[in-house]
């Protein structure tokens, strides 16, 4: 059984966890002073030899990524923390924030002493007001203390740290996208190359980073490389927040290595909700393929999810059992993605378009067998020719259902609609039940 | 409706904390939208003079993201999560009943100006499904009935408080001005973490008592 790991979550269950002193009260800000005591550049080392890799999705290393930013070019170097946490399932980085946003501060400091950086931004989704302010208290009470602003710790550094709020737009948690919105425009992506580490914001070298990836190197730094890579898999280490959500008898954050297995944390949570059983789940947000009850001992960690057809994503794992309709739930996705194309390409803006009116005639009792290949079809051409992973996200749910469910899909057209009962898989319905 | 110096002065401040001056589009549009309580074409135009492009670009960003409003929104503003997960919780029957409770369709604000009501995409707190959000605050764990309940306690001008958010609802106009960057002071208000957040931290610790 794979124990559990809080280091980011260690303190979230005291009161005042989210301020300044109680951040310092369990050694906060101290890698900080450390980190610009060393070489920037053995800050990056550290990093390195560490394993961590990004938690917004994509599992990037981290260390190398911050490598690339070019040295000693007399430019303006940037560091943007992306906060826009809009993947359907996940919901890790807005409770992180919620509960101790200095935690971000600080590894945003030391981010930045590494690439050079004297400036940095926070870019958070709008719809969360809370996680606002208190990322916005933390931010004011981290100057007050010294620890932004001019000559930070003492040691010469300047750094200035701006939070800036979004304003509902899913694309603009892809980082180009995300840094075309900070610079004040539509937020669509840009062709890369040119990587944002050569041209990111203001065409100048920058680094964005995942909130959890940013906040999880103070730990790093206090602790050693070898104390994080001790923990996880070979090639996925250290702990990381899963979240776990939907049909459990108790959904919530998990804070555990790389590679433990959905068993094992639906185990910790007492299971799928009473009376039922688990039909699919995502390992990592909407955008990645769905699993089944085939996949619970699937190691979560890159590597593992990858092998077994999926991706491990941001880790939001989304629990569904038998009283969900497949095709409903894919044909919300579906209409998110159509709702949330930026409208730069043809194949992602048309493609998602005609996916939602498919899924819906099918839903509606209007389809035929014919129309699964047609979306089979509508899916190959987006997928790969999108350009952004948006596009391809979009077709994940649909391609891994209709290989785990094309029964069901049919059951729709001889049915000739939904043979659920869509108040069955409520909350109300089983708290009735459970009555 | 013509700015006063003191809010041509925070804007300024806004466009201060920006290298470059464009950079600040998304914090005034906020700004705007908290003074009347939508983005006014006053809003786009003196947004244009101050950073020094086309009205046309500004209402292209404005109309690029849903929290900017081109009408006005109620003082109440009620978003109902119907992504995959809290719509097959529960949401869909939340957005269903709050509508006919209120006679209100998608995106439609009450006569009195109170309440508006609209769906919306996963909101980053879906172990607190089903979840409803007013002016941007969680409301964590609703039912249909409970939902009723907080539009009615707004009706009456008493509304009831988040779970994960300050002591008080503000109102929309309030909360755009904080989302604008404003500080409100009331950082320090409600919990810390709810229970979802708080489990395999809890179970850990159990654990490692044994
Ligand atoms: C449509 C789309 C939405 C994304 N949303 C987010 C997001 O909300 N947060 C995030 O950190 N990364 C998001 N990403 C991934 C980012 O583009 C980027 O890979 C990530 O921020 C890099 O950080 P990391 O290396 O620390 O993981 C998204 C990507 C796509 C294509
Ligand atoms: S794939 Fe979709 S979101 Fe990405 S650029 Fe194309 S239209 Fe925009
Ligand atoms: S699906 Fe509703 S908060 Fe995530």
């Amino acid at each position: 059984m794979t124990e559990l790991t809080p280091v980011l979550s260690a303190h979230w269950d005291e009161k005042d966890s989210f301020t300044i002193a109680a951040y310092k009260r369990h050694g906060g800000y101290k890698a900080a002073a450390k980190a610009l005591k060393m070489e920037p550049d053995a800050v990056i080392q550290l990093v390195k030899d560490s394993g961590l890799r990004g938690r917004g999705g994509a599992g990037f290393p981290t260390g190398m990524k911050w490598g690339f930013i070019p040295q000693g070019d007399n430019k303006d170097h940037y560091l943007v923390v992306n906060a826009d946490e809009s993947e359907p399932g996940t919901c890790k980085d807005m409770p992180l924030l919620m509960a101790n946003p200095h935690v971000l501060i600080e590894g945003m400091i030391i981010a930045s002493y590494a690439i050079r950086a004297k400036y940095a931004f926070v870019y958070v989704r709008g719809e969360v007001a809370h996680v606002v302010r208190r990322l916005q208290q933390a931010i004011e009470d981290a100057y007050a203390a010294g620890h932004v602003g001019k000559n930070i710790f003492k040691s010469g550094y300047d750094l200035e740290i701006v939070l800036h709020v979004g304003a509902g737009a899913y694309i603009c948690g892809e980082e180009t996208a995300l840094l075309d919105s900070l610079e004040g425009f539509r937020g669509q992506p840009r062709l890369r190359p040119p990587f944002p580490a050569i041209a990111g914001l203001y065409a100048r070298p920058t680094v964005v980073n995942n909130v959890e990836s940013i906040a999880s190197v103070p730990a790093i730094i206090a602790n050693g490389a070898e104390w994080f890579s001790a923990m996880g898999t070979e090639k996925s280490k250290g702990m990381t927040l899963y979240s776990l959500s939907g049909h459990v008898t108790n959904p919530g954050q998990f804070e555990a290595p790389l590679g433990i297995t959905l068993r094992e944390i639906l185990e910790l949570a007492g299971g799928v909700r009473e009376g039922h059983s688990l039909k699919f789940w995502t390992p990592g947000g909407s955008s990645t393929p769905l699993f089944t009850v085939d996949h619970l001992d699937t190691p979560l960690d890159y590597e593992g999810v990858s092998a077994a057809g999926s991706m491990l994503g941001t880790k939001a794992l989304q629990i569904f059992d038998e009283t969900t309709c497949v095709v409903r739930a894919v044909l919300r996705w579906t209409e998110f993605y159509k709702h949330e194309s930026c409208g730069k390409c043809t194949p992602c803006r048309e493609g998602t378009w005609w996916l939602v009116q498919i899924l819906r005639d099918l839903e509606g009792g209007t389809g035929t067998a014919a129309d699964l290949d047609k979306l089979l079809d509508l899916c190959d051409n987006i997928m790969g020719r999108s350009f952004c992973a948006l596009g391809d996200g979009a077709t994940s749910p649909i391609t891994s259902s209709i290989k785990y469910f094309r029964d069901e899909y049919i059951a729709h057209v001889t049915h000739k609609g939904c043979p659920f009962d869509s108040h069955a898989s409520t909350l109300f319905a089983s708290a009735k039940a459970g009555a | 409706m013509a700015y006063s110096k003191q809010e041509l002065s925070v804007m300024d401040t806004m466009i201060a904390r920006y290298p470059r001056p464009r950079s600040a589009i998304m914090p005034l549009l906020h700004y705007v939208q908290s003074l009347a309580g939508y983005v006014t074409n006053d809003g786009i135009e003196e947004i244009a003079l101050k950073l020094n492009i086309a009205t046309a670009e500004v209402s292209a960003v404005a109309t690029f993201y849903t929290q900017y409003k081109r009408k006005p929104m109620g003082e109440y503003h009620v978003g109902v999560c119907t992504n995959t997960l809290c719509a097959v919780m529960g949401g869909d029957e939340i957005l269903a009943g709050l509508k006919d409770h209120l006679g209100l369709e998608n995106d439609g604000v009450t006569a009195d100006g109170k309440i508006s009501i609209e769906h919306i995409e996963c909101n980053a707190a879906c172990d607190y499904a089903p979840v409803v959000m007013a002016n941007w605050e969680f409301y964590d764990n609703q039912t249909v009935q409970s939902a009723k309940d907080l539009v009615d306690s707004m009706r009456k001008g008493k509304p009831i408080a988040p779970t994960r958010g300050p002591d008080a609802l503000p109102t929309w106009k309030q909360n755009s001005a904080l989302l604008a960057g404003l500080n409100d002071g009331h950082a320090n208000e409600g919990v810390q973490a709810g229970e979802p957040s708080l489990l395999g931290l809890k179970l850990s610790k159990k654990g490692s008592k044994k």
